[in-house]
């Protein structure tokens, strides 16, 4: 009897029950930062509050008027998300191009040459600062130069994922199988070359899935940065909330939930046509 | 005795033609078209400010501005409260990070189809949720949650833990599906309950790539908690908006950098980790 209980025990219970105690301590001081206290949620005056901002969201606003506001701030948003995304390529290509280190010359015999070693070093430095800067504080800094409008949104977008997109694509470019573009080099081609006909081929499926994921990731942001001004949706959200109209928030909240719907479908498509 | 003839060698084919350019490619013609067209319309409708920045002006006022950053401010009692407000968003985006890998683990199990002819009912539906708790990005739900949890860094974990949950929970039911069915069709051949197959069989295989996903998520988080507070959720963000707000240019500057060490810091972490994990 007692053997069969043995034998179904755990037999690491003991560590698992330790290393989640030790879990639990090390999440306290995270607790108290944060202020974390869900039941906050649950006390009978935030209950009511939000119990009455919930109700307003049925039904969602749908007078044809708002329907044609949301229309236009919707194509403002990709808008905004699709120049950025263009600019943020014209950025990201040719430092994606000058930080591979495969299209290196002088790595081809042995270790690459100084001069090279130390550009590329500069173009990865310069790639980390631009993402790492959240385009929210991008935007704020160009709202001061260019004004309130898209511009700034834009011109955020592009620096932040011009950063990110760059980096990705030279890191997926040297996961790839450097063969093609190995003898392309050895035997004369131009960097360029070996790029378009050895690289390019081979990880066009995962550059273009990327790129697309960004995208979708970039019509989240141009929303974030409606917040700030840049117009589009974010700015009909923050003036919704301000409102407390709780039926255009629910329609927005729709229209977000249709966009990665379609991002999504977009996405798939193409991976498989390029598959 | 003469050999006997080989049998005819069969007439290589001629080389197969590559395909009319305007059939076969029409498609990734017609698409290239409709993007380049989209994204001209997107520039065209957008009205976008280039002379204001690249005019003579515009490079004089960025260069001012730019300038209005130095020194940054670094009295002591500012130095202090800027360390506290890092330690509030690490906090934040570590606890939001944690909690959705949680919900979104708990998730993921309805949302997939663990072995073949599972029914999974659920499978549907949790997906449609995870859909919607990712469409809405980090500072909306921060903003819708505020009526609730009121001002302050509560709202924010709650909020990317919110839209992380959405991001994970769907990476997470991809990884379970695709495990290796074997060693759970073997223990439940023996009758052991769904419970334990998972524990025992199913999760310790995908473990590592879910714990790869967390820390990915985890850098992207620290970026959006820096931001969070623009809309009042506590942290860097709070301190960015009010002093630019103010036009505390050198109070900005100090911000900006403990921004960029945080997120520097955990990339760094979270880039040693996910080596470790993957060795």
């Amino acid at each position: 009897m007692s053997g069969a209980a043995a034998a179904s025990r755990d037999p690491a219970w003991l560590g698992r029950l330790f290393w989640s105690a030790a879990g639990l301590a090390l999440l306290w001081p995270l607790g108290v930062a944060t202020e974390f206290k869900p039941w906050v949620l649950f006390d009978a005056r935030s209950l009511a509050v939000t119990g009455r901002f919930l109700q307003g969201f049925f039904p969602p606003a749908m007078s044809s008027e708002f329907l044609l506001l949301v229309a236009r701030e919707t194509w403002r948003t990709v808008a905004i998300a699709t120049a950025g995304l263009s600019l943020a390529l014209l950025v990201a290509l040719p430092l994606t191009l000058l930080s591979t280190r495969v299209l290196s010359v002088s790595a081809l015999s042995g270790r690459m040459a100084l001069g090279p070693f130390w550009l590329r070093q500069a173009v990865r430095a310069l790639l980390i600062v631009l993402r790492s800067v959240p385009e929210l504080v991008w935007a704020l800094v160009f709202v001061r130069v260019v004004g309130l409008g898209p511009t700034a949104g834009v011109l955020a977008i592009a620096l932040t994922y011009g950063g990110m997109l760059g980096k990705v694509y030279s890191d997926i470019l040297e996961s790839g199988e450097p063969h093609v573009s190995e003898t392309l080099l050895r035997n004369g081609s131009g960097r360029l070359q070996a790029f378009c006909y050895g690289l390019l081929p081979q990880n066009a499926a995962e550059l273009t899935s990327y790129t697309v994921y960004r995208w979708e990731c970039a019509i989240r942001s141009s929303v974030v940065l409606g917040f700030v001004g840049a117009g589009g949706l974010g700015q009909q959200m923050d003036s919704a909330m301000k409102m407390f109209a709780g039926g255009e928030v629910a329609t927005l909240l729709l229209v977000f939930f249709g966009l990665v719907a379609l991002a999504d479908r977009l996405s798939a498509w193409l991976r498989r046509a390029l598959g | 005795m003469t050999p006997t003839p080989l049998p005819p060698l069969p007439q290589p084919l001629p080389p197969p033609l590559p395909p009319r350019l305007l059939t076969a490619r029409r498609k990734a013609g017609w698409f290239a078209l409709g993007l380049l067209a989209f994204v001209a319309a997107s520039f065209w409708s957008l009205d976008l400010q280039w002379a204001a920045l690249f005019s003579a002006d515009g490079a004089r006022s960025m260069a001012r501005f730019l300038g209005e950053f130095f020194p940054p401010d670094l009295a002591p009692g500012f130095v202090r409260r800027v360390v506290v407000a890092t330690w509030e968003t690490l906090a934040m985006s570590a606890l939001g990070t944690l909690l959705a890998a949680a919900v979104g683990l708990a998730l993921a199990v309805p949302a997939s189809r663990l072995y073949l002819g599972h029914r999974a009912w659920g499978r549907a539906p949790t997906r449609l949720l995870l859909n919607a708790l990712r469409s809405v990005p980090e500072l909306v739900w921060a903003s819708l949650l505020l009526i609730a949890a009121g001002l302050g860094p509560f709202a924010g974990t709650v909020a990317l833990a919110a839209h992380t949950t959405g991001v994970l929970g769907r990476l997470f039911a991809e990884s379970l599906e695709n495990a290796s069915p074997g060693p759970a069709a073997a223990l439940r051949a023996q009758g052991v309950g769904p419970v334990q197959v998972f524990l025992y069989a199913t999760l310790p295989q995908v473990l590592p790539q879910l714990l790869s996903y967390t820390l990915y998520r985890w850098e992207n988080n620290i970026r959006a908690a820096a931001v969070l507070g623009v809309v009042g959720a506590g942290g860097l963000g709070q301190l960015l908006s009010f002093h630019m707000s103010l036009f505390h240019m050198n109070k900005t500057a100090t911000v900006l950098i403990a921004m960029l060490a945080l997120v520097g810091l955990v990339d760094a972490v979270s880039y040693g980790l996910r080596r470790l994990l993957m060795r």
